[in-house]
C-alpha cells in the first residue's frame, strides 16, 4: 500500500476528478487558439524567418559574413551552440533522472520540458552544421566508407564525440519523449470528433489499447529508456565541455569542465523550463497542474545547479591562481578586468548571485520573481559561454595577434533566428500536443490531489 | 527488543581484537622507523608510519561526514524512503568528532615536522636564499601557509561536528515529541540545506588542503570533487553493511528488499559518478599532455600500475557488471561480497592519493598497511555500533515515517 505523508504539498490542486484532468490537458488541442497565442507566434515566425534569411545569406556568401577573425576563430556560433545543447538538457533530466528518483512533480512538467529538449538540441545541431560553409557536405562528420571520398574523421577529435553524443541524446530523447505521448494520443484519439484529426492522432497513438498489460510494458519500457538516457544527460555536456578542456588554452584547458558544464546545463535547462511553463501555465490554463510548488521545486534545482556552477567558477578561478601558471593567471585576471569585464560581471551577476535570492521563499514561490530570474539565468548563460570562448581566445600568446569580436548583423540575426523557430515550434507543440502527461498525472491523483489529500488528513 | 541494538561484549571483543592489530601494527611502523638505518631509509619509514595515519583517518573520517552529509541530503530533497535507516547514518556519523581529533593530531605532527608529509610545511621553500627555495611553491603561500591552513582545518572540522551533533541530538528529541509536531523536522531542512552549502565548498577546500597540497605542485580543478565522490561510495557501502548486518541478527525488520535495493541503486550510481570523474580528470590531463599535470599521473601509473589500474577496475567494472540488476541488488550476500571489494578498493584509492606523493615509488602494502587500517576499522566499528546501540534502532514520529515503512518499489 502506497502512503503519502501529511506534509507534503498537493501537486495538483482544485477538486479535479480524472475526467477533468483529461478535459483541462485536451482543451487546447481541441479548441481554438486565443489572441495571445497568435500574437506570440507571429512574432515568433518573424523572427524565425528573419534568422532563416541569415542563415541563407551565410551559406550563399560563407561565413565571412560573421564577426569571425584570425585570433577569434570562434564566437557565437559555438557560444549559441552550447547554449542551446545546455538548455536541451533539462528535458531528459526531467523524464530521465527525476522518474530514477521517483519525484511525482516531474509529471506536470516532463512533457513541455522534453519537448523544448528536442527542439533546442535542433537548434544546437544547426550551428556546427552552418558554421561548415559547405552545407551540403554536412555528412562527411560521420565515418563514411572511403567511397565517399579520401577524407575520413578525425577519431581524435571532440568535435566527433560531438556529433556521436548529441545523435544519440537526441535519437533517445526523441523515443522517451515519443513514448511518453502514445497514451496520451491515444486519449485525443478517442475523443476526436473530426476525421482527420482523428486519422492522424489515431497514426500517431500506434494502436494503444490501453489494457493492463500495455501499461506494464509502458511502465517497464520507461524504465529502461531512464536508465539510458540518465548517462547521456552526463555525457552530451560533459562532451561538449571537452571540445575546450582538451585544448591547452589558457581558460579551457581545467579538469572540472565536464562535470560543471553539466551542473550548467541543467541550470540553463531549467531556467528555460520555467520561462516556458510559467507562460504556458497561464495561456493554456493549467495553474492547477503546474502549481506554485512546482515553481519552487524547479527553482531549488536551479538554485542547486547554480551553486555548483559558482562552486566551480570559484575553483577555476581559484586554482588558476594556485598553479603559478601565469598564462592561466592572465586569462582569469583578463576574463574579469580586461576589454571584456562587463561579459565576465555578467554571467557573475546572473549565473551566481541573482538565482541565491531564490533561498528566500517569499521569492521561490513568487511567480514573477521566477518569472524574472529564469530570464536572467538564462542570459548569464549565455554569457559564460561566450566568456569562456571569446575572453580565452581574443588574447592569444602572442600579443600582437590580440584582437577583439564584434559581432556583424548576421551573427545576431542567427541567434535571433533560432530563438524564433525555438518558440515557433514549442508553440505549435502546445496547440497539437497533450502538453502535460494527463495519463501519468491521474497515477497520482489520489495520492497528491488536493481534494484526495486534505481527505486523508481528516 | 528488536529495535534495541546491543553492543554485546563478543562484539566489543571483536572490535578490541581488530584495534590489537592495528596497534601490533603501529608499533611495528615505530619500530621500524627508530629501526631505520641511515636518512633515506629513515625518512622513508616515516613518511610510511604518518601517511598510512592520514590515509585511514581521512578514510574513516570520510565515511564518518558521508554519514551526515546523505542524511542532510535526505531532509533537503524530501525523502522518505531512508527514514528507516536514519539512526544508521546518525551512527555512522557519530565517529566524526573522533575522526575530527585523530586529523588534528596528524597535522600538529606536521606543523611540528615530526613529518614531512607535507612538503609545503617546509619554510625553507619560501626563502630566496636557501637552497631549497622553491618559487612555484612560494607562488601558493598566500594560500599554503600554516596559519590559514589551521584556520581553515578548524573551521571545517568545526562546523562539521556542530552540524552532525545537531542532527543527532535533535532527532532523540524529536522522538519525545507529539506526533503532529513538525517544527524539529522543518529545522533539519533548513540546518541540512546551511550544511550542504557549507559542504559544497568546504569538501573540495578540506581535499585540497589534505590531500592535494601533498602533491605540492600539482594541481587540478576537479580533484576536490573526485575525492567527494570516493568519500560518498564508501560510506554508502558502509551503510549497506550496517543495514545487512542488523537484518541478519533480527533487528530492523522495517527494512524490506526495497530499501535495500535503493541503497544499491546509491552504490551504483556513485560508483558511476566516481568513475566519470575519474575519468574526465585523467583523460584530459593525458589528452593535453602538459608535463605540470601529468606527473601525478605518471607517479601513479608507472610505480603502481598493479595497484592503480586493479583499484580502477574494481571501482569500475565490478560494481556495473554486479550491481546493474535488480535481483542482485535485492540479493544481501552479493551486496556483502561486491560491497566489501569496492569498500577495499575505495581504501585504494585513498591509499593512491597519498603514497605517491609522500613515498614516491617506495609505497607497498604490506602486513603495516592492512593491519594499521584493520586497527582503524575496529576503532571506527567501536564508537559506531557503541552510539548505535545508545538509542533506538527506529526513530519515532518522523513526518515521513509512514512513507518509509510502506516503501515499495519494483
Amino acid at each position: 500500500m502506497h502512503k503519502e505523508s501529511a506534509i507534503r504539498t498537493p501537486l495538483i490542486l482544485d477538486s479535479k476528478t480524472y475526467h477533468q484532468i483529461t478535459e483541462d490537458v485536451c482543451a487546447p488541442v481541441e479548441g481554438k487558439a486565443n489572441r495571445l497565442w497568435y500574437i506570440a507566434f507571429a512574432i515568433s515566425a518573424i523572427a524565425a524567418l528573419w534568422g532563416l534569411g541569415c542563415i541563407t545569406y551565410t551559406i550563399g556568401r560563407g561565413i565571412g559574413v560573421w564577426g569571425l577573425n584570425t585570433t577569434v576563430g570562434w564566437a557565437w556560433d559555438i557560444t549559441n551552440f552550447v547554449w542551446w545543447v545546455g538548455i536541451g538538457h533539462a528535458g531528459t533530466l526531467i523524464s530521465a533522472v527525476l522518474l530514477l528518483f521517483r519525484q511525482k512533480w516531474r509529471m506536470a512538467i516532463n512533457r513541455s520540458a522534453e519537448a523544448m529538449t528536442i527542439f533546442a538540441v535542433i537548434m544546437a545541431a544547426l550551428f556546427p552544421g552552418i558554421h561548415m560553409g559547405r552545407i551540403w557536405m554536412a555528412y562527411w562528420v560521420f565515418p563514411l566508407p572511403n567511397t565517399f571520398g579520401s577524407l575520413w574523421v578525425n577519431f581524435n577529435s571532440p568535435l566527433l564525440w560531438d556529433v556521436f553524443a548529441i545523435s544519440t541524446y537526441f535519437s533517445v530523447s526523441l523515443v522517451f519523449w515519443y513514448i511518453g505521448l502514445i497514451p496520451d494520443f491515444a486519449t485525443i484519439r478517442d475523443r476526436a470528433q473530426r476525421a482527420i484529426p482523428k486519422k492522424i492522432y489515431s497514426t500517431l497513438a500506434f494502436g494503444w489499447s490501453g489494457n493492463a498489460k500495455a501499461w506494464i510494458r509502458f511502465e517497464e519500457v520507461s524504465l529502461v529508456l531512464a536508465g539510458l538516457a540518465t548517462p547521456l544527460v552526463f555525457s552530451v555536456h560533459s562532451i561538449v565541455s571537452m571540445d575546450f578542456a582538451t585544448s591547452v588554452i589558457p581558460g579551457w584547458h581545467t579538469t572540472i569542465f565536464p562535470p560543471y558544464f553539466v551542473a550548467g546545463a541543467i541550470f540553463s535547462g531549467f531556467a528555460m523550463v520555467q520561462t516556458l511553463l510559467l507562460m504556458v501555465r497561464k495561456v493554456v490554463s493549467l495553474e492547477a497542474y503546474i502549481t506554485p510548488k512546482h515553481i519552487e521545486y524547479m527553482n531549488i534545482v536551479i538554485i542547486i545547479t547554480g551553486s555548483m556552477v559558482g562552486v566551480a567558477y570559484l575553483t577555476e578561478l581559484f586554482i588558476a591562481w594556485y598553479s603559478g601558471v601565469e598564462y592561466e593567471q592572465y586569462a582569469f585576471l583578463n576574463r574579469a578586468t580586461g576589454p571584456y569585464w562587463w561579459a565576465y560581471w555578467s554571467m557573475m551577476t546572473c549565473n551566481v548571485i541573482t538565482p541565491q535570492i531564490f533561498w528566500f521563499k517569499k521569492i521561490r514561490t513568487s511567480l514573477m520573481a521566477s518569472f524574472i530570474i529564469s530570464i536572467f539565468v538564462n542570459i548569464g548563460m549565455w554569457f559564460e559561454r561566450f566568456v569562456i570562448i571569446v575572453t580565452s581566445l581574443h588574447r592569444d600568446f602572442i600579443p600582437s595577434n590580440w584582437s577583439m569580436f564584434h559581432p556583424t548583423f548576421v551573427d545576431i540575426g542567427i541567434f535571433i533566428g533560432t530563438i524564433g523557430i525555438f518558440f515557433t515550434l514549442f508553440l505549435l507543440y502546445s496547440r497539437t500536443f497533450p502538453v502535460l502527461a494527463l495519463n501519468e498525472l491521474k497515477s497520482i491523483l489520489k495520492s497528491s490531489g488536493n481534494n484526495y489529500k486534505s481527505k486523508q488528513n481528516h | 527488543m528488536q529495535d534495541q541494538f546491543e553492543f554485546t561484549p563478543k562484539l566489543q571483543r571483536l572490535t578490541y581484537i581488530l584495534m590489537g592489530i592495528g596497534l601490533l601494527a603501529l608499533i611495528f611502523g615505530i619500530v621500524n622507523l627508530f629501526g631505520a638505518e641511515g636518512e633515506e631509509a629513515h625518512h622513508l619509514a616515516n613518511a610510511r608510519l604518518w601517511s598510512n595515519l592520514l590515509i585511514n583517518t581521512f578514510f574513516f573520517f570520510a565515511i564518518a561526514l558521508i554519514g551526515t552529509f546523505f542524511l542532510a541530503i535526505q531532509y533537503a530533497a524530501e525523502a522518505a524512503w531512508a527514514t528507516t535507516l536514519k539512526r544508521i547514518m546518525e551512527a555512522i556519523s557519530s565517529f566524526v568528532p573522533v575522526g575530527g581529533v585523530l586529523l588534528i593530531i596528524i597535522f600538529l605532527a606536521g606543523t611540528f615536522h615530526l613529518h614531512h608529509l607535507y612538503h609545503w610545511m617546509d619554510p625553507d621553500l619560501y626563502d630566496p636564499a636557501s637552497p631549497h627555495y622553491d618559487e612555484i611553491i612560494a607562488g601558493k603561500q598566500g594560500y599554503l601557509n600554516q596559519p590559514f591552513f589551521w584556520a581553515r582545518t578548524l573551521l571545517y572540522l568545526g562546523v562539521w561536528t556542530f552540524f552532525t551533533m545537531r542532527f543527532r541530538k535533535r532527532s532523540l528529541e524529536a522522538d519525545a515529541l507529539d506526533p503532529s509536531d513538525t517544527s524539529l523536522h522543518f529545522k533539519n531542512v533548513r540546518d541540512a540545506a546551511i550544511f550542504l552549502v557549507f559542504f559544497g565548498y568546504s569538501s573540495s577546500t578540506a581535499s585540497w588542503d589534505w590531500i592535494m597540497s601533498i602533491d605540492t605542485h600539482w594541481f587540478s580543478t576537479l580533484f576536490g570533487w573526485y575525492v567527494f565522490s570516493g568519500m560518498w561510495i564508501s560510506g554508502m557501502v558502509m551503510i549497506a553493511m550496517f543495514v545487512i548486518y542488523l537484518q541478519s541478527i533480527g533487528k530492523l525488520p522495517e527494512i524490506n528488499k526495497s530499501h535495500l535495493q535503493d541503497i544499491g541503486k546509491w552504490i551504483f550510481a556513485i560508483s558511476f559518478l566516481w568513475t566519470y570523474l575519474f575519468f574526465s580528470q585523467f583523460m584530459l590531463i593525458w589528452y593535453s599532455n602538459i608535463p605540470e599535470e601529468t606527473t601525478y599521473f605518471i607517479a601513479r601509473i608507472s610505480e603502481y600500475p598493479y595497484i592503480y589500474w586493479g583499484m580502477m577496475i574494481i571501482n569500475f567494472v565490478l560494481p556495473m557488471l554486479f550491481l546493474m540488476d535488480r535481483d542482485n541488488k535485492r540479493n544481501k550476500k552479493i551486496v556483502v561480497v561486491f560491497g566489501i571489494i569496492i569498500f577495499m578498493g575505495h581504501w585504494v584509492d585513498t591509499y593512491m592519493l597519498v603514497t605517491p606523493g609522500t613515498m614516491k615509488e617506495h609505497g607497498y602494502i604490506g602486513f603495516f598497511e592492512i593491519g594499521l587500517a584493520l586497527g582503524f576499522l575496529g576503532l571506527f566499528l567501536n564508537f559506531v555500533l557503541r552510539s548505535l546501540a545508545s538509542r533506538p534502532l527506529l526513530v519515532k514520529n518522523h513526518p515521513y515515517l509512514e512513507e518509509s515503512l510502506h516503501h515499495e518499489i519494483h
